[in-house]
């Protein structure tokens, strides 16, 4: 008998035995989303440089895919991937990091990136809760949720819309998804790897063990659901004012525009300095 | 001037332009920053002399943002910098260990200014030594040049980013405000005159799990990005693979030691001194801007018949033990001098206490480079 192999294994690092995500955990969705959005444009791991911060989505590149990947501090993945597209501008720089590496203390990297647009995608994992630490109060944790570090409910308003944060930046593609929707959300993935610009997909997560024993929801398959029923589509969405989305999560692609690409502006300049031309301002006194 | 790499000619120059011309007469293709006084005219420069070569320079949104895009740079085998001043430095520090633990070349310039905190930015100190010895947490060793001239700070960025390329480290450049905004001479050598190195890199083709891209003490090839390495890069602590290891203490003794050991295995290539105390008694130990006034109170003192000697720490990091006992066994007296409360004098102490007296000469006022004629005195006072 011949052995079985999953057709995205070819993908996975070969020294890789195992996941760090707990059972329940919705990561592994959104890495298989990432793999067949890649495998469906048939393009293959050297296509790609991984970039991640800390914290459990950063494990999703880190160490399982077989490509280029730079595993880095807390929050600033998106500023190491902007050097690594200026240095490699042929290859796509993804970042797969969560709601507190990127909007917490990585939050300005990203509006600022976003702003620019330079081309990357950036998946953010949206799980409203810091696991890997142990389940502490994010940005994302609704309010009056009891915490590790809110013992008493957290008092907080939370990031109900990251994709209108980036969308206002000026990223040129902005989806949000959940791991409910893991086909839209492939798709979407694929369109943010060939968009020429800043493209953004929130992706909203299920963490049964952190997240959603302090919401008293308890398992995976009961917040799956959860995000089923409360989803409603970008379309959909703009029929209802802002209350009578509350508690709601509008799903689809939000931004999807052509504008100005950051490494193609500067490969302009660099081409125009080359040749001597566009002198430089005079700065005064100088040498 | 011409827009070629190197400029080579005879300039009356400002160091901080010294400092980005060296850069990129060293082949340097990267570079980011945020402005900060007194380092402003470093990235002014490279921002128009990059483009020019091919490469760029990046005003990032703070300066944790620029040293990570230096160092994702750096891992697609650019040659890249950061220039900024103690502030800035500050906010790097947790990414500049970063940078040593996954052994990235990177040049970072620090200029120095008034410190603590905000300061006096137009004044130079030497506030920040230790900080760039020990600022980042955890056990490292780093490679920190003191320039004392325009000269220097083209002739030391060049080294730094040898040094860079050599042992796959951060190397500081621990110039000031002095130095940075000093006009003098500085003569750019031809092209050919000038030595660059560049990091070794596996054989391309190489089987990625084959690859050996980490923890070697005669430094490791580093698995660039984009050849098909597949490298695995992670400041966790790793093993030679580059495998994560979180839970074998034995995994984390050998990730700091072969870290470490990889400079200190090469801190007699790595050292750099002037020295000049053959028949002295008494020796001025001292680096960067200091050095200069150091150098004048010396000559003055021979002039006055005094046997007096100078000892330069061109690399103050990795600390030069070796050099300052030596000194230490032939002289009676040491005198140190630093534009700060004492930073590397306890180190100097250390090593040269079991020969010679050591004493201390803080400035008159921190932020002013000390009267030759006040040095003077202070050696005639320690030869009573």
């Amino acid at each position: 008998m011949s052995e079985l192999i999953h057709p995205l294994h070819r993908f996975i690092r070969p020294s890789v035995t195992h996941t760090t995500f707990c059972p329940g955990c919705g990561d592994g969705t959104i890495a298989q989303s990432i793999l067949r959005a890649i495998d469906g444009l048939n393009m293959g791991m050297d296509d790609f440089v991984f970039v991640s911060g800390i914290g459990c989505a950063a494990w999703i590149p880190s160490p399982l895919f077989n490509a280029d990947v730079l595993h880095t501090t807390h929050g600033r993945p998106i500023a190491f991937a902007f050097g690594i597209k200026m240095g490699l501008p042929e290859k796509k720089v993804m970042v797969v990091s969560g709601d507190g590496d990127l909007v917490a203390i990585g939050g300005n990297h990203l509006i600022q990136n976003a702003r620019r647009n330079i081309e990357m995608v950036v998946i953010c994992v949206n799980n409203g809760i810091y696991g890997m630490t142990g389940g502490q109060a994010a940005p994302t944790t609704p309010m009056g949720v009891k915490t590790t570090t809110t013992p008493y409910g957290t008092f907080e308003n939370f990031f109900e819309d990251i994709a209108g944060l980036v969308s206002a930046a000026g990223a040129s593609f902005v989806a949000r998804w959940t791991t409910a929707h893991p086909r839209q959300l492939t798709a979407s993935i694929k369109k943010a790897i060939r968009k020429k610009g800043f493209a953004f997909i929130e992706v909203l997560t299920q963490c049964p063990i952190q997240f959603g024993r302090k919401m008293g929801v308890g398992n995976a398959v009961q917040m799956l659901e959860d995000y089923k029923k409360r989803s409603i589509s970008v379309q959909e969405g703009k029929k209802f004012s802002r209350e009578e989305l509350n508690g709601r999560i509008v799903i689809g692609e939000i931004v999807d525009l052509d504008k100005p690409e950051m490494v193609e502006e500067v490969t302009r300049i660099k081409m125009r300095a080359m040749k001597g031309e566009g002198k430089a301002i005079d700065r005064g006194a100088k040498g | 001037m011409n827009n070629h790499r190197v400029r080579a000619g005879r300039y009356f120059m400002m160091g901080n332009v010294a400092c980005a011309e060296g850069a990129v007469a060293a082949g340097c293709e990267f570079a980011a920053g945020y402005p900060i006084t007194p380092a402003t005219e470093i990235a002014n420069t490279l921002a128009e002399r990059l483009p020019q070569v091919g490469g760029a320079f990046f005003q990032m949104e703070d300066e944790i943002s620029s040293i990570a895009a230096v160092i994702g740079a750096s891992w697609t085998g650019k040659k890249s910098m950061t220039v900024t001043s103690g502030p800035g430095i500050s906010l790097m520090l947790e990414n500049i260990g970063f940078a040593v633990g996954v052994e990235t070349p990177c040049v970072i310039v620090n200029v120095q200014r008034g410190a603590p905190t905000t300061g006096m930015p137009t004044v130079g100190v030497q506030g920040d030594m230790v900080q760039a010895r020990r600022g980042s947490h955890g056990d490292y060793e780093i490679i920190g040049l003191c320039p004392c001239s325009p000269q220097e700070m083209f002739d030391h960025t060049v080294i730094a980013f040898n040094y860079a390329e050599r042992y796959r480290t951060p190397v500081f450049i621990l110039s000031d405000a002095f130095v940075g905004h000093m006009r003098e001479e500085v003569i750019i050598p031809e092209p050919e005159k000038i030595k660059t190195e560049y990091r070794k890199i596996p054989e391309p083709g190489t089987d990625p799990q084959k690859i050996r891209g980490f923890l070697d003490e005669d430094v490791a090839p580093m698995p660039i990005f984009g050849k098909g390495f597949k490298a695995h890069v992670t400041s966790s602590c790793h093993d030679e693979y580059g495998k994560r290891n979180l839970i074998d203490i034995s995994a984390l003794d050998n990730f700091i030691r072969k870290l470490s050991n990889k400079i200190l295995k090469h801190k007699e290539e790595i050292t750099l001194v002037e020295q000049d105390y053959e028949g002295a008694e008494v020796v001025l130990v001292s680096y960067g801007a200091v050095a200069r006034a150091a150098a004048t109170a010396a000559s003055l003192a021979r002039r006055n018949g005094l046997p007096v000697g100078t000892l330069r720490l061109i690399t103050v990091w990795p600390f030069p033990g070796e050099e300052i006992g030596k000194m230490a066994k032939k002289a009676r007296q040491i005198i140190v001098l630093e534009n700060n409360l004492g930073q590397v004098y306890p180190y100097i102490k250390a090593e040269a206490a079991r020969f010679a007296e050591v004493s201390f000469l803080p400035p008159k006022l921190v932020g002013e480079i000390p009267d030759p004629e006040d040095i003077l005195k202070k050696i005639r006072e320690v030869m009573k």
